[in-house]
């Protein structure tokens, strides 16, 4: 079930790259706002926290999906590397959607993008007894702008120690 | 809180069936009926009774007040100035000289008279057809002179009810999320406050968010959405004790309640491993059951009025869109079908409409459509808008709104407005904070 749904997620960031690809030939000033979005998935560190060093906190999502990107999946490897580095640390997963959403439905968005995240540590050997997920839908933006920069940033899933 | 305090409720004299004036409230109004609501006489000594009591000093004129307020936002009334009025309260009220009230062309007066008696207000009110000439209605109630403001409430019911041919909405609550601080650190309590704003109160003190508060049948119970504990999870708030408990025990977050029409149930969401599906509770044998068993989100339940049937979002298409169900699960039909994303359903009270919120294009709209999907209509876009809730009589929806901010992230605010089902007569609801996800009570008085 889990390798079904990680093959299914693998499949879908493949689509998902070649759907980017394709998005960046045709029109290139889409592709970012001062380099920082790759389509629309937040690719700058502005707002990135560290869990130790090269372990950044958090990783970003495209509009309404919660398909994990190559560089959240690179992110989420090292992150499964310092958990196995440090036994004792549990974690809580906040996943959080941008404010161009109902609010219910950013709820349930923002919980599945931190068990996608969640999905991905447990493949690198992290038992799920060590993470908590949490979802905040679009509660705690981290960027109050109204555009699509500002939204970027805010769909994430944020990876906090929680002892 | 919502302390039932009987008022009694005489009619004076049997309503007048052969009606003349009528208010045709399924079309938008853009000629509402001219009325004149004369302030309610008072004798001198229950106006220094009054005045004691309530610190207001004519109590006749703050009520009538009341209803010319409510009669005008409804949209469908527009009260003429009183200045212009030729005749005094009191004479009005034993005999309207019509010729004067057509003169400043008034087509219904209301008329009333406010005695203290016994330490309780005293209240009695004529409608009267002025081209007619002819008394529609006569009602009188007696209450606790606390409950001056619903004795208004009351009166504007009956003369919509009486006008229109359907119920009121004046004597409601409204539960709602007061908002505070800057956008990324908000602050949520949940208020509460009478339909027209007044009496504004403080359910919780802000140290957790809270979210989506909805009333049960009764308005006496309200069930929402709290990360008390940091722990996301259903609440039942009965606001006459204070008391509050944890919905079910489910082992992860359960978001998006709302009452069954009877009110014994709660139906939600409960998100786990990244899908949410639709339970329900049962309040007194506390049975969990399963509505929905799908790999998507399935969320924002609404039953219809007879609890028969279950309107949801879902995105097991992809996107989201807006399901009906029988209420055990079974018989799932997608019903949104037009361009752009759909969310928010909530069933009229009336059972043949769904209000929902649509994303297009980068703007929300609050739109209804038949419960089969058919005949959709959107009633008002904006940037950013939500969260439709109906007033109890099924014309009017509640919703809440909020602005696009500057380019250094400044300029947020949320804010109530509403909007009758014929897209006319959209209105900001006063709030003393900014606020959000409103639910409109039930009748407090039948």
């Amino acid at each position: 079930m889990r390798l079904n749904k990680i093959l299914k997620n693998t499949l879908l960031v493949l689509t998902a790259c070649l759907v980017l690809s394709a998005c960046a030939t045709k029109k290139e000033v889409a592709t970012d706002i001062k380099g920082q979005m790759q389509g629309d998935v937040y690719t700058g560190t502005d707002t990135v926290e560290y869990l130790a060093d090269g372990v950044p906190d958090r990783v970003f999502f495209a509009t309404n999906e919660s398909i994990l990107t190559t560089a959240s999946r690179e992110t989420l490897r090292a992150q499964a590397g310092w958990l196995r580095k440090n036994p004792n640390i549990n974690v809580v997963l906040e996943g959080h959607a941008d404010e161009r959403g109902t609010r219910e439905y950013n709820l349930a968005l923002g919980e599945r993008r931190a068990n996608a995240a969640k999905d991905y540590l447990m493949t690198y050997g992290i038992s799920s007894d060590r993470i908590t997920v949490l979802s905040y839908g679009k509660e705690r933006p981290v960027d109050s702008g109204s555009n699509p920069l500002a939204w970027s940033k805010n769909r994430r899933s944020v990876t906090v120690k929680a002892n | 809180m919502i302390k039932k305090i009987l008022i009694l409720l005489f009619l004076i004299v049997p309503v007048n069936v052969n009606a003349l004036i009528e208010v045709d409230i399924t079309r938008g109004n853009l000629n509402p009926l001219p009325i004149a609501v004369s302030p309610l006489s008072i004798d001198e000594a229950s106006r220094k009774g009054f005045e004691k009591i309530l610190n207001k000093e004519n109590i006749g004129s703050e009520i009538s007040n009341i209803v010319e307020n409510n009669l005008r936002t409804s949209g469908l009334f527009n009260p003429l100035d009183k200045k212009a009025f030729l005749q005094a309260p009191d004479i009005a009220n034993l005999k309207p000289r019509f010729e004067d009230w057509n003169l400043i062309k008034a087509q219904a007066l209301i008329t009333g008279k406010v005695n203290y008696v016994d330490e309780k207000l005293r209240v009695e009110f004529r409608l009267w057809d002025v081209l007619a000439a002819k008394e529609m209605m006569a009602l009188a109630f007696t209450t606790v002179p606390d409950n001056w403001r619903r004795v208004g409430h009351i009166i504007s019911d009956k003369v919509y009810e009486r006008l229109t041919g359907e119920k009121g909405y004046f004597d409601t609550r409204i539960i709602y999320v007061s908002e505070e601080g800057p956008k990324t650190q908000r602050i949520k309590k949940l208020a509460i406050m009478d339909q027209d704003g007044a009496n504004n109160k403080f359910l919780t003190l802000g140290n957790e968010l809270v979210l989506t508060p909805r009333f049960n049948p009764a308005s006496q119970m309200v069930t929402y959405l709290s990360y008390f504990k940091n722990m996301p999870r259903v609440y039942l708030l009965d606001i006459e004790t204070g008391t509050q408990e944890v919905v079910g025990d489910f082992p992860g977050m359960t978001f998006a309640p709302r009452f069954s029409p009877d009110g014994k149930k709660i139906i939600m969401s409960f998100a786990k491993d990244g899908k949410s599906d639709i339970y329900t509770m049962d309040l007194q044998n506390r049975i969990v059951e399963k509505i929905t068993n799908h790999p998507s989100i399935d969320t924002s339940p609404s039953y219809s009025p007879d609890g028969k049937f279950i309107t949801f979002n879902s995105d097991r298409s992809g996107y989201q869109q807006i399901y009906v169900m029988k209420n055990d699960g079974s018989d799932v039909k997608r019903i949104s079908f037009g361009n752009g994303l759909y969310g928010t359903p909530v069933w009229s009270p009336r059972g043949d409409l769904i209000a929902f919120t649509k994303l297009h294009k980068g703007k929300f709209y609050i739109g209804v459509m038949r419960t089969d999907g058919s005949g959709e209509r959107l009633l008002t876009e904006n940037y950013y808008q939500e969260a439709p809730s109906w007033s109890p009589n099924g014309r009017v929806l509640i919703f809440y709104r909020e602005t696009k901010t500057n380019s250094k992230g400044e300029g947020f605010s949320a804010k109530l407005w509403s909007i009758d089902l014929t897209g006319y007569n959209e209105r900001q609801i006063k709030t003393p904070t900014d606020a959000s996800d409103p639910s409109w009570s039930s009748l407090l008085s039948n």
